[in-house]
């Protein structure tokens, strides 16, 4: 069989849009639909890919690499702080007590206890990618028990540091593993020393060298430019952390961490998003495709007992623990089913002890197989849990507490905070009302956050950028980016993607206006017609006219003319009558506006006071 | 020598012939002042403190304006909503008004006549400016009779020179005594105290 690169691209991107495509139409959500087309293109359904899956992973795990990026970038410190109490209380009595727990059972069985106690604390690890991608999906995150997985998981991922630098001191034989990495050959507590050293570079790095580089980077207004710099970032401190031996993962997760305070913050998010969703989708596919059924049909019994009791035990855990940490009914029953998988985690911490053979490679394999069915198993508990559990035990329950706090999420998003957009900020600012901007010049969001302004630096007119900056929960967009062309994208984008958002666009001139109401606008602001009438009418002031006469002058210029434009709209395409009809407004305007001054009106209406006029009208 | 503070409010003065003729007989007096409202105001946008500074310097408080729906044009009346506050005109701590002299200087379409009680108006203009006497008493000030233009329309250019001239001699003389209290408290008009029954 032909297995070039091209051919390997069809398969995996193949199978991922046939079998995600499936999932979804029968509600399996998108994670067992990568699986399940894994499963099936992997060596024991069509065989199409055999043993190069394991290829394929290595490429893949950068899908789960960049996901902890992006939740590192989602985790401002003061956010982190605040979630002290479930990560380190819930998470660390997690994965304490099922460590534990697991260790004891491995040990009975007949495990030594260095062996037993690496595999149960790599076992009470679950899967971020999974939890994650399928609590984003079912949007449960801003639940309280979305809240609680993620700070069990935040935890989870943490405690591989110390894993990973306990693991060899656990080996009772040492192994030959050079090749493993380039600081094999140190000793245990050198290793411990260089890791520390490279968490510390990556904390001060990206707290004093990656913003000046994007700065940098962004002045060139390149959109891809800033994109391979975002991909070399996390690349860079992958390779860094594969060096000493440390997961990726983690270390960019901590890149993320940093990085989560910086103006960068929502473009790096949106531009690493399709990568890591793509690749995630990867790596899910080769977790289906790796699973060694052969190992799993010589053992079949038991793999099915390991794999659901170790589930059913860690769901246990889980339950007990949540409810004493206040979770209830049917939120603590999602937070039990959500985490009750092994992760990803599993196969580096595996390996990694394979490695100093801390555990036989049979058992290895073996366990490989159970994570895997684990992960592969979790969708389908959810489904389970959705459709049958909870309807059943837990209904009075349900729907009650959902999206609890928002999170920097503001009524109003500005988009361009330029010479125009940054009074209205002002405004708004100084009667109490925040607002989410977005601003593409990366100079001017370095001096505006100087001022204290919370801004974003990213392009608006990007969906996903939108989304970062809370597009869904806000309730009105002023659009005020540089040029007409920027404004009329952002409004094509907003229209299509949040109709419920009410735009409030600044318009350029008269035909920018006709181009944003034809775009469907309803609330446009020519950027110079009100200025240009206070100038007019201080103007008029000075040539001797009454304040109060150019001020009503001015108010009657203003409404005359929005109204005009209404009418002038429709003859925008035909110079001819467009001419003839501006020509006919404008007397109209002046004609409108001299009546007031000569005053035939006023005088009129001012002569009824005279009662003796009154008197001799006719009566009706 | 008293002062005089004439507050003038006129949304469409540069149409009113009559007020032309009477801001031309008061502007520049000594110890008067002059204080256009529409034109200090053209947002009705108005800065208290200031104006109750000035009002504070001053001892007659004239507010000249024409008769609109048998009250004063908006923004003086957003004036004494706002300038007249608790605490400083009126009310325990308010004193900052007390013993001033306060009138209305007042322009009407409406004839003599129509403000009658057989009229057609039906009250007479002092009777309609009850809601001012009693701002005036709430502030502890003296309110006195109003000066009153009426007929504005039916004026001539000389008869309008004559009110002019009218309006300044009641203005002079407030400023320099010359009138007594008991005939100033008692008149019907202000008209009356310069030997003027309302006739025009």
């Amino acid at each position: 069989m032909d297995k070039s690169f091209l051919f390997q691209a069809i398969v995996y991107l193949a199978s991922a849009v046939i079998g995600v495509n499936i999932a979804k139409r029968l509600g399996l959500g998108t994670i067992l639909g990568y699986l399940l087309a894994g499963v099936a293109i992997g060596p024991f359904v069509l065989g199409f890919v055999g043993e190069e899956g394991k290829d394929i992973m290595h490429v893949s795990e950068f899908g789960v690499v960049m996901m902890l990026f992006v939740i590192g970038l989602e985790l401002e410190p003061n956010l982190l702080w605040r979630m002290r109490k479930l990560v380190i209380g819930l998470g660390g009595m997690q994965v304490l007590g099922t460590t534990i727990a697991i260790s004891l059972a491995a040990y009975f069985l007949g495990q030594s206890w260095q062996a037993a106690l690496a595999i149960g604390a790599t076992l009470s690890l679950s899967s971020t990618a999974i939890v994650m991608q399928t609590l984003n999906e079912k949007s449960l995150l801003k639940t309280s028990s979305g809240n609680s997985a993620f700070a069990v998981l935040l935890c989870q991922d943490i405690a591989v540091i110390p894993l990973l630098a306990v693991f060899p001191i656990l080996a009772t034989e040492v192994v030959d593993n050079q090749s493993a990495s380039l600081i094999g050959n140190f000793s245990g507590w050198q290793q411990t020393l260089i890791v520390l050293g490279a968490i510390a570079i990556i904390i001060v790095a990206g707290k004093y060298v990656v913003g000046p580089v994007f700065r940098w980077v962004a002045k060139t207004r390149q959109r891809e430019l800033f994109m391979a710099t975002a991909l070399l970032l996390v690349f860079l401190i992958a390779e860094l952390m594969i060096v000493v031996g440390l997961s990726p993962a983690l270390g960019t997760f901590l890149a993320g961490v940093v990085l989560a305070n910086s103006e960068f913050r929502h473009e790096l998010e949106s531009d690493i998003d399709p990568f890591k969703g793509l690749l995630l989708g990867l790596f899910f596919i080769s977790v289906g495709s790796t699973i060694d059924f052969g190992l799993v049909k010589d053992n079949f019994l038991l793999v099915i007992a390991l794999v659901l009791g170790l589930m059913f035990l860690k769901g246990i855990i889980l339950y007990v623990l949540g409810k004493s940490f206040g979770l209830k009914g049917d939120q603590n029953m999602l937070f039990a089913v959500s985490l009750a998988q092994m992760g990803e985690f599993a196969f580096v911490l595996f390996s990694f002890a394979g490695q100093y053979a801390l555990i036989s490679a049979g058992d290895i394999d073996l366990l490989i197989a159970v994570v895997a069915l684990s992960m592969a198993l979790t969708p389908l508990f959810f489904v389970v849990n959705e459709r049958l559990i909870l309807p059943k035990y837990f209904t009075k329950e349900k729907s009650n507490r959902r999206a609890d706090e928002i999170h920097d999420k503001n009524p109003v998003i500005i988009a361009g905070f330029g010479r125009y957009g940054n009074i209205v900020g002002r405004f708004l600012r100084a009667n109490g009302v925040s607002a989410t901007v977005l601003d593409n010049d990366s100079d001017r969001v370095e001096l505006l956050r100087r001022f204290g302004y919370k801004v974003y630096y990213g392009d608006a007119s990007r969906f996903d950028l939108m989304k970062a900056a809370g597009a869904e929960t806000a309730k009105i967009i002023i659009i005020a980016m540089d040029t007409p062309q920027q404004c009329l994208e952002m409004v094509a984008m907003v229209k299509k993607n949040f109709p419920h958002l009410k735009i409030l666009s600044r318009a350029y001139d008269r035909n920018d206006s006709f181009d944003l109401m034809e775009s469907g606008v309803d609330f446009i602001y020519r950027e110079t017609l009100d200025s240009s009438l206070r100038l007019g009418a201080d103007a008029l002031q000075m040539i001797g006219f009454r304040a109060y006469q150019t001020h009503r002058a001015a108010r009657t210029f203003l409404k005359h003319d929005e109204r005009v434009l209404a009418d002038l709209i429709k003859h925008r395409h035909d110079s001819k009558s467009y001419i003839s009809v501006a020509k006919e407004k404008i007397t109209e305007l002046e004609e409108l506006i001299l009546r007031d001054i000569k005053d035939e009106g006023i005088l009129e209406r001012d002569s009824g006071w005279d009662s003796d006029k009154l008197r001799t009208a006719p009566k009706s | 020598m008293a002062s005089v503070l004439i507050i003038f409010a006129h949304p469409v003065y540069e149409k009113s012939r009559v007020n032309q003729y009477l801001v031309k007989a008061v502007k520049g007096l000594k110890q008067v002042t002059f204080h256009d409202l529409y034109e200090l105001y053209p947002d009705f946008d108005i800065d208290i403190k200031k104006e109750q500074k000035l009002l504070a310097k001053h001892d007659i408080i004239v507010l000249q304006h024409p008769f609109y729906w048998y009250s004063m044009p908006p923004l003086l009346k957003q004036w004494l909503d706002l300038v007249l506050e608790y605490g400083w005109a009126y009310g325990k701590e308010g004193t900052q008004l007390r013993n001033k002299k306060l009138f209305n200087a007042i322009t009407t379409g409406g004839t003599f006549e129509a403000y009658q009680k057989e009229g057609h108006n039906r009250y007479t203009i002092p009777e309609l400016l009850y809601p001012l006497d009693q701002t005036a008493f709430l502030c502890k000030m003296t309110y006195y009779p109003p000066f009153i233009i009426h007929g504005t329309h039916r004026l001539t250019d000389v008869e309008m020179q004559q009110f002019a001239q009218d309006y300044q001699q009641i203005i002079t003389g407030l400023r320099d005594d010359l009138f007594l209290e008991d005939d100033l408290v008692s008149a019907a008009y202000m008209n009356n105290l310069i030997d003027k029954p309302y006739s025009l």
